[in-house]
């Protein structure tokens, strides 16, 4: 079990994972993606591990990349590249799982998502979020919740609840494999 | 020590309702008409006490009002008073539903209807003023010669009660006799202090007065003695009747301390509860407390009554377990090679441990299938009626063990067969005499174990299914295709699917609601399969067979293209190599490989699931032969990897349902395996064929 500890470690030692927010303060977790950087709500992140490979799981988008075994608990995996129709690249050491925790319509799930590196912890007030800019229908910007301005430049902040709703990802699979393989067959 | 007496009315429920349970199957057993069975009354007679006494105690006055009546009623019958006639039971199985709904309600906090419980409220009445008519009509009834010849009419009761000054470490409480008695009429009581001590000897849970009660009812003897039917033996007690002449007597002369009941004595009478509260508590466990939190919603079933041998043989095994460990850490301290033998043995002896364990604890949370049966006898009684068919059910094996979870899941799918045996099944009586049947239909339910699965069969002697009829909507609907050949079960197959109705019309008893369909989808939740069997005028046969429990099961590793799956190894028939030349294709589709002379469909694994990298050369993989539902197939894999035992974890929770997968479990290096449904594989193979 690689767990990265030492992203953590880091963090930690730059005090970045204490939990400094103040009434309005806000605290995001920032990876990046792609040469992006995007940030996450710090309380919806459960822990980050190192990338290690998952069981497959048959007739799953190929953003599901199988699921995982977190202590007992059945976890599925899935890759943020892939799920935002980025190419999709070899895993690295830096390559980590970040664990998040979802509210759904059907309680809280677990979703463990596959990102290129974590980056930082940003301290951000409610005021410096921006909304997400409108690109019409050529950009889905429904899962970013807002984009904040920092000095290296720009964070998406996402939506996990939205992003990682079950009932979302596979409102996108018009056919299921399992059946598209019934019929072929 | 203020107790709160709100933990306990979980109990009182639970009790309560299995009282509900008890009166019901009692009614049920009953026969209208004939000489009465006074322990089937005393029975029923018993639970409507209980509940009464209980809904008293915590205060749901609607609730011991109701029972009250019912029991009234119930004694008339006890007495002879009144016939155990067929509108009696109805009246009182009515009742029961309603004092069910009425106790639901007290629990829920929600408020009750209040028609319904007049209107039955009305019947019962109606039921004891016939009583009452009746007994004037023939005042010398033999039954009931210890009445007084109804010319000394009495106008009301003197009751002389003495308790024993352990009265109350029974549990019994005068203050709730007394409300009973003034529930009656109007009740007066002097209390006697002579016997009180001085406040230094008190015992505060002793009882140290008696009364002089006088009830200016016109009730009959056995309505006061009712009251008194708990402590007899606990006290002394005379009842006497009060003659009109008496009872002016006493109200012309001014009463010498004329008290009203609620105040006597409270302070004794507050610890006598508490008395009977904490034998209560022992005996109801702590585990209701820890209970009571994810109960506030209250489901009934949100606990278990575990038999004591059940929870001993657990403590023995724990036992064992920590010898084995305090044997192992022992050998740890100073180990060297010459005491391998000694740790090998020391390790087997700790796996026998945990599995025996594992099974025992398994076993807590079996219980008899009888908490789902119970429930039919009533059903097939109202049912039957409705529709005017004779039935008689017969139950065996009720005792049979299954998991809480899988009882909790099989009850809507059985309702709903025996409803479709009942309403489509079986014939009306005159069409059974023409068929030279009897007269009276019969359902039987049957619960057995058998090869580490639990088997329930619904079974009748009706009219069977039609196939015809079956065959001409399969081929209307296109689910099948004209020209073929197709046997009894595929045919039968049809009434799993959704919205195929052969039945004319719908009635009230069956066709609406939930399908054949909901039935199976149910049943395969839990890990179950269902089958038909039907022989056209002889009945319909239908067998679920569901897994001993859903939390672990006897797994077969294989191995696909460096991917580990998991087959239940229940449903493993064998395993074989393919010949080349015993695989044909049938018809260009799928492929068949000759198995003991039938034809075995092949799925291969690694196709259905997309994996990459597998054997998919036949002769290089192995066949692993399953069987579900009544179906064999033949999956193909790479190889067999090891037997285990594997807990099944959910796939649904963190993710979602998973076509021909049954769940995932961690395997013995960390990572996760996917345990197959074969049922679901074999499904999903005859949509592809």
């Amino acid at each position: 079990m690689d767990v990265r500890k030492t992203e953590l470690a880091t963090l930690g030692s730059r005090g970045l994972l204490k939990r400094e927010a103040t009434a309005e303060g806000l605290q995001y977790l920032t990876f990046s993606l792609a040469g992006e950087e995007y940030g996450v709500d710090i309380l919806k992140v459960q822990e980050i591990r190192g990338w290690a490979p998952v069981t497959k799981v048959p007739n799953a988008p190929a953003f599901v990349r199988g699921v995982m075994n977190l202590r007992g608990a059945i976890v599925p995996v899935i890759d943020l590249r892939l799920r935002f129709n980025l190419e999709s690249v070899e895993y690295t050491k830096t390559t980590v799982v970040i664990v998040v925790t979802v509210q759904s319509a059907s309680g809280s799930r677990i979703i463990g998502t596959v990102v290129d590196g974590v980056s930082d912890v940003l301290n951000l007030n409610v005021a410096d979020i921006q909304p997400a800019p409108d690109f019409g229908t050529a950009v889905h910007t429904e899962f970013i919740s807002g984009l904040v301005t920092v000095e290296a430049g720009m964070v998406m902040l996402l939506d996990v609840d939205r992003l990682l709703s079950v009932e979302e990802m596979f409102a996108l699979e018009s056919v299921r494999p399992m059946e598209a393989h019934a019929a072929a067959a | 020590m203020a107790i709160d007496i709100g933990q306990f009315v979980q109990t009182f429920f639970e009790e309560s309702f299995e009282g509900l349970d008890v009166m019901e199957a009692g009614l049920l057993a009953l026969e209208p008409g004939a000489t009465t069975d006074l322990e089937k009354i005393n029975t029923i007679f018993r639970a409507a006490h209980s509940i009464k006494g209980g809904s008293g105690t915590f205060g749901f006055k609607n609730v011991t009002d109701f029972t009250h009546l019912m029991e009234t009623l119930l004694d008339g019958m006890r007495e002879g008073r009144l016939g155990v006639t067929g509108e009696a039971v109805n009246v009182l199985l009515g009742s029961v539903d309603c004092l069910r709904e009425m106790l639901v309600a007290a629990r829920e906090n929600i408020p009750v209807e209040p028609e319904q419980i007049q209107a039955l409220q009305g019947r019962l009445a109606r039921l004891l003023k016939k009583e009452a008519a009746e007994a004037e009509a023939a005042p010398n009834k033999p039954a009931a010669p210890v009445e007084p010849p109804p010319a000394a009419r009495t106008t009301g009761w003197r009751i002389r009660f003495k308790p024993h000054l352990q009265l109350m470490h029974s549990g019994n409480d005068p203050v709730r006799m007394f409300r009973e008695l003034a529930a009656l009429g109007p009740l007066t009581a002097r209390p006697d202090s002579a016997r009180l001590p001085r406040l230094a000897e008190l015992q505060p849970e002793d009882c140290y007065l008696s009364w002089e009660l006088e009830l200016l009812a016109e009730v009959a003897r056995d309505a006061v003695d009712d009251v008194f039917a708990w402590v007899e033996g606990d006290c002394e007690l005379s009842v006497e009747p009060l003659t009109a002449e008496s009872a002016t007597e006493k109200t012309v002369k001014p009463a010498a301390e004329p008290l009203v009941v609620a105040p006597a004595a409270p302070k004794t009478s507050e610890e006598g509860r508490q008395g009977e509260l904490l034998l209560e508590r022992r005996k109801g466990e702590d585990r209701r407390r820890g209970d009571r939190r994810v109960n506030v919603a209250a489901s009934d079933s949100a606990s278990i009554r575990v038999g004591i041998d059940k929870v001993d043989a657990v403590i023995n095994l724990v036992g064992e377990l920590i010898t084995t460990q305090s044997m192992l850490s022992a050998l740890g301290e100073d180990f060297d090679m010459g005491r391998l033998d000694k740790l090998h043995e020391a390790l087997d002896q700790l796996d026998r441990n945990t599995r025996d364990l594992q099974e025992h604890v398994m076993r807590i949370r079996m219980l008899p299938v009888s908490s789902v049966f119970s429930r039919f006898p009533r059903m097939v009684h109202d049912v039957s009626a409705k529709l005017g068919k004779q039935v008689e059910l017969r139950i065996n094996g009720e005792q049979t063990e299954l998991d809480k979870t899988v009882i909790e899941k099989i009850g809507d799918p059985l309702v709903h067969l025996i409803r479709n045996s009942l309403d489509h099944g079986l014939e009306p009586p005159e069409e059974r005499l023409r068929a030279g049947k009897p007269e009276t239909g019969v359902i039987s339910l049957d619960a057995y174990h058998k090869s580490g699965s639990i088997f329930i069969e619904v079974g009748d002697d009706g009219r069977g299914l039609n196939r015809d009829a079956l065959l001409r909507k399969g081929l209307e609907e296109g689910l099948l295709k004209p020209g073929e050949d197709y046997s009894d079960e595929q045919i039968y197959e049809l009434i799993f699917h959704p919205g195929l109705s052969t039945a004319k019309q719908l009635s009230d008893v069956s066709g609406r609601g939930v399908g054949m369909d909901v039935v199976r989808s149910n049943i395969q939740d839990v890990g179950g399969s269902i089958q038909i069997a039907s022989q056209p005028g002889r009945g319909t046969r239908i067998t679920i067979s569901l897994p001993l429990t859903l939390a672990i099961l006897d797994g077969q590793l294989v191995s696909v293209g460096g991917d580990c799956y998991i087959i239940p190894l229940l449903s493993i028939i064998e395993s074989v190599q393919i010949k080349a030349g015993a695989v044909n294709r049938v018809a260009g589709k799928g492929e068949v490989f000759r198995f003991r002379g039938q034809p075995l469909p092949i799925l291969r694994l690694y196709e259905l699931f997309g994996t990459e990298g597998a054997v998919s050369d036949l002769e290089k993989g192995l066949l692993v032969v399953v069987e579900a539902d009544g179906r064999q197939i033949g999956l193909f894999v790479d190889d067999l990897e090891g037997q285990q035992q594997v807990s099944i974890k959910s796939l649904e929770k963190n993710f979602r349902r998973v076509s021909g997968v049954a769940g995932a479990t961690i395997l013995g290096d960390g990572r996760v395996g996917l345990i197959l449904d074969i049922s679901g594989l074999i499904r999903v193979n005859n949509v592809a064929l």
